[in-house]
C-alpha cells in the first residue's frame, strides 16, 4: 500500500505529464504482478463495487472525528472530495500499513458481504491506524475514482514504457470487461489468446473540431463529409453468433438495447460497426433528451422500447468477415459497409425490422457546397458536419488530420447568474457550478433554464466568485442564492421541451461562452426567447 | 437598553464609550491596531494606537501616520475605558486588544495562532465576557502539523530540488510568512535570495530578529546563480515574467490552505506545504475556552459554521459582517493587499 500511495500522491502532486508517466513507468516496473493489475484496473476506472455506501461512510467519519454530521457535510462541501475530508478530520495517526494493495483490496471485497457493524469495525481501525495519505488512498479505494489527471491514455504510455509492448496493442488489451480479483498480470497484459478478444473492441478513433477554416483542409475531392449525430458513439460487434455493443466511455451496454439482438444471423459472424445509436421514437431521429430515457436503465420495459426505440446509424467497419479491416482506407471501408446494408436491407424487407441505418456519406464540389450542408445540419436533427479524408485509416484515439467535426455554431442566448454552488476537485473552494435564469412573461420572475460550469477563464472564475461571496442572499447547504447582476452569453446544442424541466425547455451541453458585463439583467432574455429557438 | 460594550458598524469595530475604533476599515479619527496586515491596518486614520514593534512595520507600509507604540500587557485609559494589548502570535507585532468598561471585559483578537513560531511573542489567552475571535481555519478539516516539522519537510524540498540542478521557489506573504519561513531555512544548503518586496519588509524586521543572511534578486542577478539555491517570493509573483526567468525550478507554496489538495493543484504549484499564522480548528476551540468568556462573536473565516458549532458545544455565539479578508481572501493571490494568511 506504501508504494502505491506514494504513486498517487507524485501524481497528484504535478501537473507536468511527463513526470506522471514516468513516476507511473517506474511503478509497474517495481511493484508485483498483482498490484499492477488492480493500479491498471483502478486507473482505468475498475474499481471494486462500493462496500459501503456513503450516507454510512459519512456517518461513521464524523462520529469518529467526534464532530455532528452537519459539520462533517458542511466540510464536505469546502473541501470537495469525500475520502480526502474523511482523511482530514479523522485525528491524525503517523502510522503506515505494511499490507500489500492486493491485500486491501481483496478485504475491500470481502467487505461486501459482511454486517454493518464489521464494516464500521474495518473502517475504524484503517482510519485510526493509518497515516493522512495512506487514509486518503484507501478511503479513496472505497468512494470511488482517483482524479489525479491520469487518462487510460497516460496509464497506457507508462505501461508500454514499463514493458516495451506496443502502446495501440496495450490499450486493445486494456478493453473491455476483465476482472481484476482474477485475472493475472501475465493474461492481462503479458500473454495474447484468441478467445479472450471475443468480446474486444477496438479503441475508438476521435475527431478534433476544425480549427480556423475547413477550406484550409486542401481540396474538396479528398474528403467525404457525413452529418454529424447527436447520439451514443457505440461499436456494435457480432462474434462467434453473439452479439456485444460498447459506448465510448469503453462500457459494455449490450443489455440496454436489446433492439441490436435482431442483428445476430443478419450481419455475419466477425463484423464490427462503428456508428451512433440514436433515439428513433415514431420512425424519426429523436432529439438527445429522447436518449436519456434510455441510457440510465440497465433493463428496458416493453412500454419504454416501445416509446423510444434506438437505431444504430453506422458509418464505419472496423472488422471484416473476421479480419481487422482498419488499415484499409476509409472508402474501401465504405464500400464494404454500404453492400453489407444492402444485404441488410433485403433481409429486412423478407422478414422484420431491423434497426440498422447507414450514416451517408456526401461528396461536394465545392467547400461553399459543404458550409451550405452545415447549415442544413438542425433540420436534419445533426450537429453539423464530419470531414473524412477518403484515403484515412482508422486511426487510435484522438489523432488530427484524417477526421474533422465541423459542428454548427452552438445556439446562443443572455441569461443571469441565480443560483452558485462550490467546484469539486481542482474547483473546490471556488463558486465555479452556477444556474441561470431567464425572465418570465412578464419579466418580473427568473426561470431557471440551465447550469453550466465550463467556458470562464481561472481570472473570470475568480471575480464571479467574488462576486458571489459578497452578493450572497441566502444559503441552502452548498448552493448561494445570488443578487441577480451578472448576465452571461449562454450556449448551448440543441434544445426541446421537456416536462422534468421547470422552465419546460431542456437544453444539450449549456456552457458558458463569455461573461456580458456590457450587459444589465434587463437585458437578458426570457424564455419565450428561448422557446423560439426551437425548431 | 444600555450600548454594547462593542458594536459593529460601517466604519469598524467601535467602542462608543471610548469613541475608538479597533481595526478600522473606513478612515476615522481614532484606531486601535491589532497587527500590520492590509486588512487591518488600513491607511487614513488621524491617530493609530498599536504595540510597538508594529510601529515601524506600519510606518513601512502606510508612510508618515501619526502613531503611538504600547507595550504588552500595559493598561492605558482613553475617555475613562481601559484598554491593553497582549499576544496574538500571528505575526511579529501583533496583538489582542483587550477592553474593560464598567466591570464588562471583551477582547478582540485581531487574527491569531497558538503556537510559538519563535519570532511573534507567542498567544496568551486572556479571560473575558465576550470574545472576538477570527476564524479563518475554524472548519475540522484544519489539523496544522508542527512547525518544526514542516521546517524540516521544507529544507529537505530545497536539498531535493539542489541536488536536481533546480532552484526552489518558495511563496510567502511578505509580512509574516516570509519572515518565518526565512529563520527557520538551513542557509548550510544553500544561498536565500529574496523578492524585492520581502527583502524590503525583512530589513524593516531585522533590528528586531535575527535571520539569516539574504540576498535580494535585481536586475542583474543571473540565473545561473539561482540554480540550486532558495527564492522567497510573494504569493502574487507566481506565474510572472520575474520568475519564468529562472527555469529550471520548482515552485511551492506555504499556506494553512496547502491542506487541500484542490488549491494547490488549482494554482498549478509544485509543492504545498501547510502552515499558517492562523489557528487550526482545535486551537480555536482551546483558545476561546482558555478565555472563559460565554459570548463568542466571529468575524471573518468560516464563520457561519464556526459559530454554528460553538452554539452547539454551549457558546452564546453569533457573526458580525467586518472586512476582514476571511472568505474573500481564500487561496488567492493578492498583488495590492498582503493577506492574512
Amino acid at each position: 500500500m506504501k508504494n502505491f500511495a506514494d504513486l498517487i500522491k507524485t501524481l497528484d502532486s504535478t501537473n507536468k505529464t511527463t513526470l506522471k508517466v514516468a513516476a507511473l513507468a517506474n511503478y509497474f516496473k517495481k511493484a508485483s504482478d498483482q498490484d499492477k493489475v488492480w493500479t491498471i484496473a483502478i486507473l482505468s476506472h475498475r474499481r471494486p463495487p462500493r462496500p459501503v455506501n456513503t450516507t454510512l461512510l459519512r456517518a461513521w467519519a464524523s462520529e469518529l472525528a467526534n464532530i455532528p454530521l452537519w459539520l462533517f457535510e458542511e466540510s464536505y462541501h469546502i473541501v470537495g472530495d469525500l475520502a480526502e475530508t474523511i482523511a482530514l478530520v479523522i485525528p491524525p495517526s503517523t502510522q503506515t500499513s505494511e499490507k500489500s494493495l492486493t491485500q486491501f483490496l481483496e478485504e475491500i471485497l470481502a467487505l461486501k458481504k459482511k454486517s454493518e457493524e464489521e464494516k464500521k469495525e474495518y473502517l475504524f481501525d484503517n482510519w485510526t491506524n493509518l497515516n493522512y495519505y495512506e487514509r486518503f488512498v484507501f478511503t479513496k479505494l472505497i468512494t470511488g475514482s482517483f482524479r489525479i489527471g491520469v487518462s487510460q491514455k497516460l496509464m497506457t504510455r507508462a505501461l508500454s514504457q514499463a514493458t516495451a509492448i506496443d502502446e495501440d496493442i496495450l490499450a486493445y488489451k486494456l478493453m473491455g470487461s476483465w476482472d481484476p480479483n482474477t485475472i493475472s498480470y501475465h493474461d492481462l497484459i503479458l500473454e495474447e489468446k484468441d478467445a479472450d478478444f471475443l468480446s474486444k473492441p477496438y479503441p475508438f478513433y476521435l475527431a478534433y473540431a476544425v480549427e480556423d477554416k475547413a477550406k484550409n483542409l486542401g481540396p474538396i475531392s479528398d474528403w467525404y463529409g457525413e452529418h454529424k449525430w447527436d447520439g451514443i458513439r457505440s461499436q456494435v460487434i457480432i462474434r462467434n453468433g453473439e452479439l456485444f455493443v460498447w459506448s465510448r466511455g469503453e462500457e459494455l451496454v449490450t443489455d440496454k438495447y436489446p433492439e441490436f439482438e435482431s442483428f445476430v444471423g443478419v450481419i455475419p459472424d466477425g463484423t464490427v460497426l462503428d456508428g451512433e445509436i440514436l433515439p428513433f421514437p415514431e420512425g424519426n431521429i429523436g432529439t438527445f433528451n429522447d436518449l436519456q430515457t434510455r441510457i440510465g436503465r440497465k433493463t428496458v420495459s416493453k412500454a419504454l422500447l416501445a416509446k423510444t426505440p434506438v437505431i444504430l446509424k453506422a458509418y464505419d467497419i472496423l472488422e471484416w468477415e473476421g479480419k481487422d479491416i482498419r488499415q484499409q482506407s476509409f472508402e474501401a471501408r465504405r464500400t464494404i459497409l454500404e453492400s453489407l446494408y444492402k444485404k441488410v436491407k433485403i433481409i429486412e424487407s423478407e422478414n422484420s425490422a431491423i434497426p440498422l441505418h447507414l450514416s451517408q456519406t456526401i461528396s461536394f464540389d465545392s467547400w461553399e457546397a459543404a458550409a451550405s450542408e452545415r447549415e442544413r445540419s438542425r433540420e436534419v436533427k445533426s450537429e453539423g458536419l464530419m470531414l473524412k479524408r477518403k484515403d484515412s485509416p482508422y486511426l487510435v484515439g484522438r489523432k488530427k488530420g484524417d477526421w474533422w467535426k465541423w459542428k454548427v455554431d452552438p445556439l446562443t442566448i443572455d441569461a443571469v447568474l441565480t443560483y452558485a454552488m462550490r467546484g469539486h476537485g481542482r474547483r473546490s473552494n471556488l463558486f465555479t457550478d452556477y444556474t441561470f435564469g431567464l425572465w418570465n412573461e412578464d419579466k418580473t420572475e427568473l426561470v431557471t433554464f440551465a447550469k453550466a460550469y465550463s467556458g470562464l477563464t481561472d481570472a473570470e472564475f475568480r471575480k464571479v466568485d467574488r462576486f458571489i461571496k459578497s452578493n450572497t442572499i441566502e444559503r441552502f447547504g452548498p448552493v448561494r442564492s445570488v443578487t441577480p447582476q451578472l448576465v452571461f452569453e449562454i450556449a448551448f446544442e440543441g434544445i426541446a421541451l421537456s416536462k422534468r424541466h421547470k422552465s419546460g425547455v431542456a437544453t444539450r451541453f449549456p456552457r458558458i461562452l463569455r461573461w456580458r458585463q456590457d450587459k444589465k439583467i434587463e437585458e437578458a432574455n426570457s424564455l419565450e426567447d428561448l422557446k423560439e429557438l426551437i425548431i | 437598553m444600555k450600548k454594547p460594550l462593542l458594536q459593529f458598524t460601517e466604519k469598524g469595530i467601535y467602542c462608543d464609550a471610548a469613541k475608538v475604533y479597533l481595526d478600522p476599515w473606513k478612515p476615522v479619527d481614532h484606531a486601535i491596531i491589532s497587527h500590520g496586515h492590509a486588512d487591518h491596518s488600513r491607511w487614513g486614520h488621524k491617530k493609530y494606537i498599536t504595540h510597538h514593534t508594529n510601529v515601524p512595520i506600519i510606518k513601512h507600509r502606510l508612510g508618515d501616520i501619526n502613531v503611538s507604540g504600547r507595550a504588552f500587557n500595559e493598561p492605558f485609559m482613553i475617555n475613562n475605558v481601559k484598554f491593553s494589548l497582549h499576544p496574538a502570535g500571528h505575526i511579529i507585532g501583533s496583538s489582542q486588544i483587550r477592553v474593560e468598561h464598567q466591570g464588562e471585559v471583551w477582547v478582540f483578537t485581531g487574527d491569531y495562532k497558538t503556537e510559538d513560531d519563535g519570532i511573534a511573542v507567542p498567544f496568551e489567552p486572556i479571560r473575558c465576557h465576550t470574545f472576538i475571535t477570527e476564524c479563518t481555519f475554524g472548519l475540522p478539516a484544519f489539523k496544522w502539523t508542527p512547525q518544526d516539522e514542516v521546517m524540516h519537510n521544507i529544507n529537505t524540498w530545497w536539498l531535493q530540488n539542489q541536488a536536481e540542478g533546480k532552484t526552489s521557489i518558495l511563496f510567502g506573504y511578505s509580512l509574516g510568512k516570509a519572515q518565518r519561513l526565512l529563520k527557520y531555512l538551513d542557509p548550510s544548503i544553500g544561498k536565500i535570495y529574496t523578492h524585492g518586496a520581502i527583502e524590503n519588509m525583512t530589513e524593516v524586521i531585522r533590528p528586531m530578529i535575527d535571520f539569516p543572511v539574504t540576498t535580494r534578486i535585481t536586475r542583474e542577478t543571473k540565473k545561473e546563480e539561482l540554480l540550486g539555491n532558495i527564492v522567497l517570493a510573494p504569493p502574487s509573483a507566481h506565474g510572472s515574467t520575474w520568475i519564468r526567468k529562472m527555469v529550471p525550478y520548482v515552485t511551492a507554496s506555504a499556506s494553512g490552505w496547502m491542506a487541500f489538495r484542490g488549491a494547490r493543484r488549482r494554482r498549478a504549484i509544485d509543492k504545498g506545504f501547510v502552515l499558517s499564522d492562523h489557528c487550526d480548528w482545535h486551537s480555536l476551540l482551546t483558545a476561546i475556552e482558555a478565555t472563559g468568556a460565554t459570548k463568542v462573536i466571529t468575524t471573518h473565516g468560516y464563520t457561519d459554521i464556526f459559530s454554528r458549532y460553538l452554539r452547539t458545544i454551549g457558546y452564546d455565539a453569533r457573526t458580525e459582517k467586518t472586512q476582514y479578508e476571511g472568505e474573500l481572501a481564500e487561496m488567492e493571490s493578492k498583488s495590492e493587499t498582503e493577506a492574512a494568511v
